[in-house]
């Protein structure tokens, strides 16, 4: 397949502007600003374009959720915190292609008459700051950037803004408190970014994948992205070849996993036991259940969600109890605290999963997770909260009124729990070598 | 003696005040120029980023306690943190913690080696899941880690 988000990836200088500049970048750019807003939002729209970052929101309706009347500046806000486990593919657009990035935020800045764009990037990626704000000058050198950008009369001003450890800042209003320069503790919605946002102006925030999409949509057509829709994938675990992966969006599970110009297999000749194939916050599927495309509705159909393509593929190696201690470890470390079930439920969850992992659990404590779990759930006032409820206890499910389908680790592994409780160690015992 | 950004630094913070519509939204860009220069954030950082911004420092400590980057004590010349998120766990994280216990001598938060060299942290997911097991020194990051590779390094910064 040929490769479009992709395509600098691994050629000499891909962050040079001129190497972009050979390669057919920046044409996109002086399209778009002779197209009117409007118009691009509408592109969006018929594309039917839908959000990179976690949530699979449609992106043409969210810019048009802007006020027509509200005179105070707009911002774009490029979320590039990039804090989900398991995802790690802006980081590449990001430093092996920034300026993709820069046509992509100029353009869509335009398209939502914003003058003012910052990227909010994870603290730790410092070479990637780096390599934005380099991008980014040469692209204010040859006027892609600042005071009329190509004659057009639009001014643009990016900044690059690094965050600093911190993995609610992903959260959309919590980024913008943290831009804020505050603790980035979520807001409660309404009001939504798009009518009170960041310094209390109307703010659109997207993901960074998101956010370059119009290139190639201005660049190939509306009918090319439909039929061929690229979108990244994030392989992680026990893989031959882990990686960041271009593919044709709902391409099969099965063939990210074994595809010879994917992931070539398990490693060791192992055995697949489980994947999370959008993220940590997401339901697991069990290796039969991997024959599923890889896309927003599929994804949803199975129970599950394709979140932010970070897909970690676990052997049969791995012990489900730990792997989901671990996981609500991470989530009760990183919530913010406002919310009680959150902040509580966090914890709680993870000292019940600890004494079941360390051979001190009780029977009643698999349903009490599940239990509690459905009590975080949606009565947070951010998604955080069910972050950390779905992977022990599914998505909901509108056959249950709204409660969690109990379709996660604690029900599909529930003899490796119950094994765990009754015989005081792990039912894995395989091990794992590191070398 | 209250403490002032050195003149590389100065202009920096300058610029970057320049970035944003209010004073206040450059308090982690500000934070992180002053953790570079002084190596952590100590409460006279804390007391000049203030007057940077024209904040109360009551708004700086609550913002430096928040945030794990942000650090209130010294750490080694080579801070070591190691990622323990499920992608990295289930290819070797912990064993790499402990490798590197053993070849630093220090253990996991709980300090700097006695040489004043090294440091290491047990820190969440960094974002380079597909490169596991790996870990940030100082500024970079270092994927696909082996023993062999991490040998290399932690020799090499031995003499350093
Ligand atoms: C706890 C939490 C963490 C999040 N982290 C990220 C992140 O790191 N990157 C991101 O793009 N979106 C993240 N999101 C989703 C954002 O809130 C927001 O929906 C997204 O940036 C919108 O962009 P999109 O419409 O382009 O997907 C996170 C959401 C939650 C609840
Ligand atoms: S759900 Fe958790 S992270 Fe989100 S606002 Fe509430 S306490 Fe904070």
């Amino acid at each position: 397949m040929e490769k479009v988000l992709t395509k600098m990836v691994g050629i000499e200088n891909s962050r040079n502007i001129d190497v972009y500049l050979k390669s057919g970048g920046y044409q996109a750019l002086p399209k778009a600003l002779k197209m009117t807003p409007d118009q691009l939002v509408g592109m969006m729209k018929d594309a039917g374009v839908r959000g990179r970052g976690g949530a699979g929101f449609p992106t043409g309706m969210k810019w048009s959720f802007l006020p027509k009347d509200n005179p105070n500046p707009r911002y774009l806000l490029c979320n590039a915190d990039e804090s989900e486990p398991g995802t790690c593919k802006d980081r590449v657009l990001m430093e092996e292609d920034p300026h993709q990035v820069i046509e992509g935020l100029a353009i869509s800045s335009f398209a939502i008459q914003a003058h003012t764009c910052y990227i909010y990037i994870r603290g730790e990626y410092v070479n990637g700051a780096q390599v934005l704000n380099k991008a980014i000058q040469e692209a204010y050198d040859k006027g892609y950037l600042g005071k009329n950008i190509l004659g057009s009369g639009f001014d643009l001003d990016i900044t690059v803004h690094r965050g600093a450890g911190a993995y609610i800042c992903g959260e959309e209003t919590g980024l913008i408190e943290s831009l804020e320069g505050k603790r980035g503790w979520p807001r409660i919605k309404p009001p939504f970014p798009a009518v009170y946002g960041v310094f209390g102006s109307p703010t659109i925030v997207n993901n960074v994948e998101t956010l370059v999409t119009p290139v190639h949509i201005i660049n190939r057509g509306i009918q090319w992205w439909k039929d061929n829709e690229p979108k990244l994938y994030c392989m992680s675990g026990h893989l031959n070849r882990p990686g960041v992966f271009e593919a044709k969006i709902g391409i099969n599970l099965k063939d990210l996993i074994y595809g010879d110009d994917y992931s070539q297999g398990i490693a060791k000749g192992r055995k697949l036991k489980a994947v999370i194939p959008g993220g940590s916050s997401v339901p697991v599927l069990k290796a039969d259940e991997c024959d599923v495309a890889m896309d927003f509705d599929a994804l949803a159909k199975a129970g599950s969600a394709l979140g932010s393509a970070g897909c970690m593929v676990m052997d049969e190696t791995t012990c489900m109890v730990n792997a989901l201690w671990n996981l609500i470890k991470f989530y009760a470390h990183e919530s913010c605290g406002q919310c009680t079930p959150c902040r509580e439920g966090g914890h709680w969850m993870e000292m019940v999963l600890g004494r079941i992992e360390t051979g001190r659990g009780r029977m009643e404590d698999l349903d009490l997770m599940l239990e509690t779990a459905n009590n975080i759930a949606g009565r947070t006032i951010c998604p955080l909260g069910d972050a950390l409820a779905w992977p022990i206890a599914g998505m909901p499910d509108k056959n249950k009124g709204g409660d969690l389908s109990g379709n996660s680790f604690v029900t599909k592994f529930r003899d490796e729990f119950e094994y765990h409780i009754t015989n005081k160690k792990c039912k894995v015992t395989i091990p794992h070598e590191w070398n | 003696m209250a403490l002032e950004f050195n003149a590389e630094y100065k202009k920096q913070v300058d610029w970057t005040l320049s970035r944003y519509p209010k004073k206040e939204a450059a308090m982690l860009p500000v934070l992180h120029l002053a953790q570079y220069q002084f190596g952590y954030i100590s409460t006279e950082v804390m007391e000049l980023v203030a007057k940077t911004l024209d904040v109360p420092v009551s708004r700086v400590q609550d913002v430096v306690t928040f945030y794990s980057m942000f650090r209130e004590q010294p750490v080694g010349k080579y801070h070591i943190q190691v990622c323990h998120t499920l992608a990295c766990a289930i290819n070797g994280g912990a064993q790499v913690v402990k490798y590197l216990e053993e070849k630093c001598g220090v253990k996991a938060n709980e300090g700097i080696s006695a040489d004043g060299k090294f440091s290491i942290l047990r820190v969440e997911c960094l974002g380079s899941c597909s490169t596991s097991p790996m870990m940030q020194v100082n500024d970079d990051y270092y994927e696909n880690l082996t023993k062999a590779r991490i040998d290399e390094l932690v020799e090499k910064w031995k003499k350093e």
